[in-house]
């Protein structure tokens, strides 16, 4: 469909709507609008995005297919409860300031989340349209209209900051700049706390900086949610290490902070424990991309000085987002093959649908029911070859996910220069080693109450250092919970005072 | 209550780019640097055995772990002492006093455990005699009795001699070439030392891989425990990348996070000598670009001249 026609159409819905003719038979008519994005096979030799977002035309066309059900089902799938029926609606009558506003209200990045959320299992799982299809694939793209506000909204070049309360002397220490920890520091600063955030990187935005690929998720998205917060009046100290520059006790005793929002990430990769997980050109999949966004590694001997190993042919383990993000970037790094290593089937793959979609569409070779049981070094010690075994599903584990069997003399290798581990990531356990008092589970994540209260007075906690590795809109939902806690806790604290006076 | 460092930061507006000034720079041999440089937080806050890692602009400089050689709090500054290798410690050893490094994260890594171990060998190995030193200083202070032995490929090399002297009660000197002390190397007095009648209780090794490999197999000869401490390829230092890891007695551990000191007895030092030089050919192609772009803008002229 081309954009001539697409604005006929747009124009006859109008019409009819207008003049109240419009039904659920002609909403159900309009074709869903394909995210516009690059080419396949130009885009794996940029790290330009790799979607380049709807049209004007295309979002209101693609925001008419929604039936405005009075129950709105799509609500109860977001993990911070957008008011998405209203916002598509406004996006509809092309008010999109109006749906920014609407979005804002429950989503302070919606640049990011309309980006990296994984809708197709929250919001879009739910909706009528893609239940009367019965595919959600063609569910109203709530994502991709959430992204084409944000950005909408950030092309009218005003970064509205929103509106502080008179100061409160309060102070507020938030640890990590993830999107858990913006949102914490935000509500809080929004408050009229004296709100400061620690890094402990050169460079804020926690795992959207270090972790998503530009290709994903552009790092001037993120820049922009941390310009705001220091508009707000947020102190942004970076280089900072809380458990060794200084622990929370000395922040707490010794600084006169009142509060500690803890969002500090799953940052410890797993790693398999075979043998030559050690050798040269194995990453953890945190290194890899660390090195690739984080440091630019690939611009290595012209504009960076970190190094990366350019590999030809390169095995990624996992089945993850993480692992589709290293696959897709070994391929922008110059691989001439990737190949994705799982050992289940691409069902139980946890990564999104699209992610899989895009890697496979670039190039990534799919080898599901198979893992490595050991990676083989030349005599430098540098990976040369892979040792797998194939794998059958067997029963369903506790996950519900059936476990992969290991099928007895399958054993083949494979020829490669590099192997990157994507399996997921534990707890990071330096807060825990300088924190004695605070309370953690037998993972290592913190143990919090409903309000995300640690087991110290005055320290919350929030994202993937409690949850273990989850998303982006689930950290951002604890740090908005986080926030409202610690709010609620110091009007109730600084009520009392004057009530005492 | 009494301003912390932190507070006084704030009062004076650098916390937010806390850039880290050049207060002193000296240069000990011919491609051995030391700095003192402003970093009051790490300097309250450092212990011996601890590190730091640096970027010296935010935009294209690699993050490389260094040793904090000595940290002042007074004066809220830390020592730092390199050998100039690669592009990031040639770009290191050109900066001037007076200008910045953008980013210094610390102290990071587990401080060594001291305690009054009886009699302590401190092993040091060219530049590894800068981590070595505030270590044997501060086991000096537990009461231990310390027997030094440094070494380097000749005298031009050896640095901290009479820094080492100041807190030793016996100091053994050996080169390569035997420009200085006896023409030796490490492993040889340190054999000797352990086949004495008072065999050492416990020994600290830092050098080179190779060099703290071989003091490993002479002590385990001996028995006699002996921690290292390692210096591995790292990004963040927060135990987050796992490019530092290391093999200690079969087991994965990130030097990072679990170290930099392990039980030497324990370490595989061949991988971990092999994942040293995963980048060799990286880092010679920074260097080279380095070097040209320094002729290019007339940087080499220039401290030409000043020499």
């Amino acid at each position: 469909m081309i954009e001539k026609e697409r604005q006929q159409l747009l124009d006859e819905l109008l019409e009819k709507q207008k003049q109240g003719r419009l039904k659920p038979s002609d909403r159900f008519a309009i074709p869903c609008q394909q995210m516009p994005q690059q080419d396949a096979m130009e885009r794996k030799n940029n790290v330009e995005e790799v979607t380049t977002g709807y049209s004007e035309t295309q979002a209101r066309l693609e925001a008419m297919r929604c039936l405005g059900c009075k129950t709105a089902p799509c609500v109860n799938g977001c993990p911070v409860r957008i008011n998405i029926k209203d916002f598509i609606t406004a996006i509809a009558d092309g008010e999109f300031a109006k749906a920014l506003g609407i979005i804002k209200e429950n989503s302070l990045l919606p640049a990011v989340c309309g980006r990296v959320c994984p809708q197709e299992v929250q919001c879009q799982e739910k909706c009528t349209v893609g239940l009367k299809f019965k595919d959600v694939n063609k569910a109203v793209s709530i994502g991709r209209l959430e992204r084409f506000a944000a950005d909408w909204g950030d092309k009218q070049n005003e970064k509205d900051v929103p509106k502080i309360a008179a100061k409160t002397k309060i102070k507020v220490a938030v640890i990590g700049s993830g999107p858990g920890s913006i949102v914490a520091a935000a509500d809080t600063a929004r408050a009229g706390h004296d709100v400061t955030m620690f890094e402990a990187f050169h460079k804020t935005g926690g795992v959207m900086v270090y972790g998503i690929p530009e290709f994903r998720l552009p790092k001037k998205i993120v820049q922009k949610e941390i310009d705001v917060l220091e508009k707000m009046g947020v102190k942004i100290v970076r280089n900072f290490i809380v458990g060794k520059t200084r622990t929370i006790e000395q922040l707490m005793s010794e600084d006169g902070f009142d509060a500690v929002y803890i969002g500090v990430g799953a940052g410890l990769p797993k790693f398999m424990g075979i043998e030559g997980e050690s050798l040269v050109g194995v990453y953890s999949a945190n290194e890899y991309l660390t090195r690739a966004n984080l440091m630019k590694a690939y611009k290595f001997g012209n504009g960076s000085d970190t190094p990366i190993i350019r590999s030809k042919k390169i095995a990624v383990v996992g089945g993850g987002n993480v692992a589709m993000d290293c696959s897709r970037m070994a391929l922008r790094l110059g691989a001439e093959k990737v190949y994705l290593l799982y050992r289940r089937t691409e069902k139980e793959m946890p990564a999104r649908v699209e992610e899989v979609h895009h890697a496979k569409e670039e190039g990534v070779e799919f080898h599901t029911l198979q893992s490595p049981q050991k990676i083989i070094g030349d005599e430098n010690s540098c990976v040369k070859a892979v040792e797998c075994i194939k794998y059958e599903l067997g029963e369903p584990d506790e996950s519900g996910r059936r476990r992969p069997v290991a099928i007895e003399n399958s054993e083949f290798t494979i020829d490669l220069d590099a192997v990157i581990i994507a399996i997921g990531n534990g707890a990071n356990p330096l807060i825990g080693q300088t924190t004695p008092n605070l309370k953690f589970n037998k993972w290592g994540n913190i143990i919090v109450d409903e309000n995300c209260k640690t087991s110290i007075d005055g320290v919350w906690a929030g994202g993937d250092i409690v949850l273990g590795s989850a998303t982006v809109i689930l950290a951002m939902g604890q740090g908005r919970g986080a926030a409202a806690a610690i709010n609620k806790y110091f009007a109730e604290k600084l009520s009392e005072r004057s009530g005492d006076n | 209550m009494a301003e912390s460092g932190f507070e006084r930061n704030f009062i004076f507006g650098r916390v937010k780019k806390m850039s880290h000034k050049i207060i002193h720079k000296e240069q000990l041999s011919e491609n051995v640097f030391a700095i003192d440089v402003s970093a009051e937080l790490i300097a309250s806050a450092a212990k011996p055995g601890q590190f730091i890692i640096l970027a010296i602009n935010s935009e294209y400089s690699e993050r490389i772990p260094l040793t904090i050689a000595a940290s002042n709090a007074e004066k809220g500054t830390i020592r730092l002492i390199w050998q100039r290798l690669g592009k990031t410690t040639t770009e290191l050893a050109d900066l001037k006093v007076g200008e910045t490094i953008e980013n210094i994260a610390g102290p990071l890594g587990k401080p060594t455990h001291l305690e009054n171990f009886g009699l302590v060998v401190c092993v040091g190995g060219g530049i590894g005699c800068a981590p070595l030193l505030p270590i044997a200083t501060a086991l000096k202070k537990q009461g231990n009795k310390i027997i030094s032995i440094l070494g380097a490929r000749n005298k031009e090399l050896l640095i901290l001699e009479s820094e080492f002297a100041a807190i030793s009660d016996e100091l053994i000197v050996t080169t390569d070439d035997g420009s200085l002390g006896r023409k030796a190397l490490v492993t040889e007095p340190l054999k000797e030392i352990c086949q004495r009648k008072q065999k050492p209780d416990k020994v600290f090794v830092i050098g080179p891989a190779v060099m703290m490999k071989f003091c490993c197999e002479v002590t385990k000869q001996f028995d006699v425990p002996t921690d290292v401490s390692l210096n591995t390829i790292m990004i963040d230092g927060t135990g987050m990348c796992g490019g530092c890891r290391v093999e200690i007695g079969g087991e994965t551990k990130f030097v990072c996070v679990d170290g930099p000191e392990f039980d030497g007895h324990k370490v595989n030092f061949d991988l971990m000598l092999k994942r040293l030089n995963a980048y060799k050919n990286h880092e010679q192609k920074a260097l080279e670009q380095y070097k040209e772009h320094k002729c290019k803008i007339g940087l080499d002229k220039k401290t030409e001249r000043k020499k």
